[in-house]
């Protein structure tokens, strides 16, 4: 029963590594976009969650009124702004720009809220749990995450294949040359791809400050928790992405479940073993 | 005919030893001309975080490596200093000397596991190794688990019992290897592996083509950076005292601000990593009273000159001046007796 738990648990946990992922791969799958201050923008979003519940009043998921539409207009400012200027010129100058962004939003936060930890306080869900038979317990905010991420995903899939723009979207991923020729403007379908992936990074990351506390520093591991799914399920593939976060959280869960201070390495150790195995990842459907 | 000769040295780059020679000797001879131990600590700190961007600039500049994992190697250099020191009770330059090789030894597997991956999935599988390494660091109790280790006074002692000669010597230490550092990438690039390594810099499918193997290549330049690295992290953290997994495995201190110095001085360029070296320890000096403002405005200009210099300070200076003060490469120049004839 134990191992059933353990399993359940990290695949839990996996649903909110494909949280934190979502908008990696979007940009990743559609304009090849390495974006390293993705986990920035999820503890950013935090940071601006934690701003409006103090002073509006409005608890953690109300306050997505706000937080989702800032982290909108900031993504698609950057791309716009910013990042369109990078896809080009190879893999430098992407890697590089995002790195920027990445350093100024950690020493920015740092400056504004100093080092020490914060949190989101939703309230009793926060501890809430199911009982199942059998003497399995499974929390309910977990559960939540998980549905989340999948509702997320599941509408991400029919905005790609049943929309306009989702056709749009899929025609710059295949050839942004040919599709600029079919009168596409891809700087601006660009920007609104990123507008787009930080709606689903500013979820990920009011989520992510109700369930732990988080510091400026919190990025570039959630960072590394995101980029590992999106490799693992493989390049484009909005599924393979939660697949990759569920074998993720799974590999921690079992590494935790053999010596807590394992978690985090085994999930690295299995992300390393799978990309020597599959270099493309399990499931890849956009060529690099 | 024209007859043409191949030229390598330039009037700068022959003006310019003339005046970098002298530098370097009055900097060795810092210690005797200048008792400010806080200015030598500063002259000890940009000599390592030059030897580092250089070594940075090999990998990415010139071997297409995008590696954001170095930090892995300084940290292993570190750690291998205070092991060896401290429980193995090793002498410390011994000690330090074998750092470099280890560093080395350990790149080889993990040059296995990231070499099958290319471009971002490259980059982002390097910066994980180094999260692993910082994990194991953490969980093994002889290397003091997550609270690190220190250096005991009996070590110190070693290089020397006195405070004052011993600040001389590890200054001295810092001048040496990164002198080392630079000899051994300048007389790299200058070599037949750097043509091969200058090639791929161009383009990597051309230069395989016209035979370069730039499989062995690239694996040659990762294991001797990682050593390299790995040396300078032993220098590093004798130093510092103390090392932990964070502060031995810290991308932000050992890969990211280097990456900055390396792309605002201008990447591909051995020129370009002095200029960015010293933009980022003026920015810090200046700022030093603000906090972490210098990092944000370092991650700014890196920006900017990304974007609108893209190959940086002294690419532009290049491309505006035809300046090379430490030529790599070949040119062509009339003979001067030819030269006169056609007049």
């Amino acid at each position: 029963m134990d191992w059933i738990n353990i399993l359940i648990q990290g695949a839990l946990l996996g649903g909110f590594y494909a949280l934190f992922a979502i908008g990696l791969s979007m940009s990743f799958g559609i304009m090849r976009l390495v974006n390293i201050a993705h986990g920035d923008l999820i503890v950013l979003s935090a940071y601006v969650a934690f701003v409006v519940t103090q002073n509006t009043g409005l608890d953690p998921f109300s306050s997505l009124i706000i937080v989702v539409p800032v982290m909108f207009v900031l993504g698609y400012a950057l791309q716009r702004g910013l990042l369109n200027q990078t896809l080009s010129g190879g893999l430098l100058p992407p890697l590089l720009v995002t790195f920027g962004i990445s350093i100024i939003i950690q020493n920015g936060l740092l400056q504004g809220f100093g080092a020490y930890d914060h949190r989101l306080q939703e309230g009793a869900i926060e501890t809430a749990s199911l009982r199942f038979p059998g003497g399995l317990s499974v929390g309910v905010f977990p559960l939540v995450v998980f549905a989340v991420a999948v509702l997320a995903i599941a509408s991400l899939q029919l905005l790609f294949y049943r929309t306009r723009l989702g056709r749009a979207f899929r025609a710059v991923s295949d050839d942004a040359d040919t599709a600029e020729l079919m009168g596409i403007d891809n700087r601006k379908l660009y920007a609104l791809a990123l507008g787009i992936a930080m709606v689903f990074t500013a979820l990920a990351g009011v989520l992510f400050g109700i369930r732990t506390i988080f510091a400026p520093s919190a990025g570039p591991i959630r960072l590394i928790l995101a980029f590992e799914a999106v490799i693992i399920g493989g390049l484009g593939n909005m599924w393979g992405t939660l697949v990759g976060g569920i074998v993720l959280g799974l590999a921690q869960a079992v590494g935790a479940a053999l010596d807590p201070t394992w978690q985090i390495l085994a999930g690295h150790l299995a992300f390393l073993a799978i990309l020597i195995v599959r270099p493309s990842g399990l499931f890849p459907r956009t060529r690099d | 005919m024209e007859s043409v000769r191949v030229e390598r040295g330039t009037r700068a780059s022959r003006v310019f030893a003339f005046v970098a020679v002298p530098l370097v000797v009055a900097l060795v001879a810092m210690p005797w001309w200048s008792d400010d131990a806080g200015n030598m600590r500063l002259i000890g700190e940009m000599a390592y975080y030059l030897a580092l961007a250089q070594l940075w600039n090999l990998l990415a500049g010139y071997a297409g490596l995008v590696s954001v994992g170095q930090q892995a190697f300084v940290g292993l250099g570190g750690y291998a200093l205070f092991y060896l020191t401290g429980p193995a009770n090793m002498n410390v330059y011994l000690a330090l000397l074998l750092a470099g090789p280890f560093a080395g030894l350990m790149a080889i597997p993990v040059s296995f596991a990231v070499f099958r991956l290319r471009g971002a999935y490259f980059a982002v599988g390097t910066w994980v190794v180094s999260e692993v390494f910082s994990l194991f660091a953490s969980l093994i109790s002889v290397l003091g688990a997550g609270s690190g280790l220190s250096l005991t006074p009996s070590i110190l002692r070693q290089i020397s019992p006195d405070r004052d000669i011993r600040d001389t010597i590890l200054y001295l230490m810092s001048l040496a290897i990164t002198v080392f550092v630079f000899a051994i990438v300048y007389l790299l690039l200058r070599s037949r592996h750097g043509l091969a390594l200058t090639a791929i810099r161009d383009s990597e499918p051309a230069s395989a083509s016209l035979g370069v193997n730039t499989f062995r290549t690239k694996f040659i330049i990762y294991i001797a950076t990682a050593a390299c690295t790995g040396l300078i992290g032993g220098l590093i953290f004798l130093q510092k005292l103390r090392i932990s997994p964070e502060a031995g495995f810290s991308i932000n201190d050992w890969t990211v601000v280097v990456i900055f110095m390396v792309v605002i001085g201008g990447i591909g360029t051995l020129e370009g990593p002095f200029i960015g070296m010293l933009i980022y320890i003026v920015l810090r000096e200046l700022l030093a009273d603000y906090g972490s403002i210098y990092l944000m405005l370092m991650g700014a200009i890196a920006i900017a000159v990304m974007l609108k210099a893209p190959f940086g300070i002294w690419g532009w200076v290049v491309q505006r001046y035809d300046l090379q003060l430490f030529p790599v490469g070949r040119r062509l120049a009339r003979a001067p007796a030819e030269d006169a004839s056609q007049q």
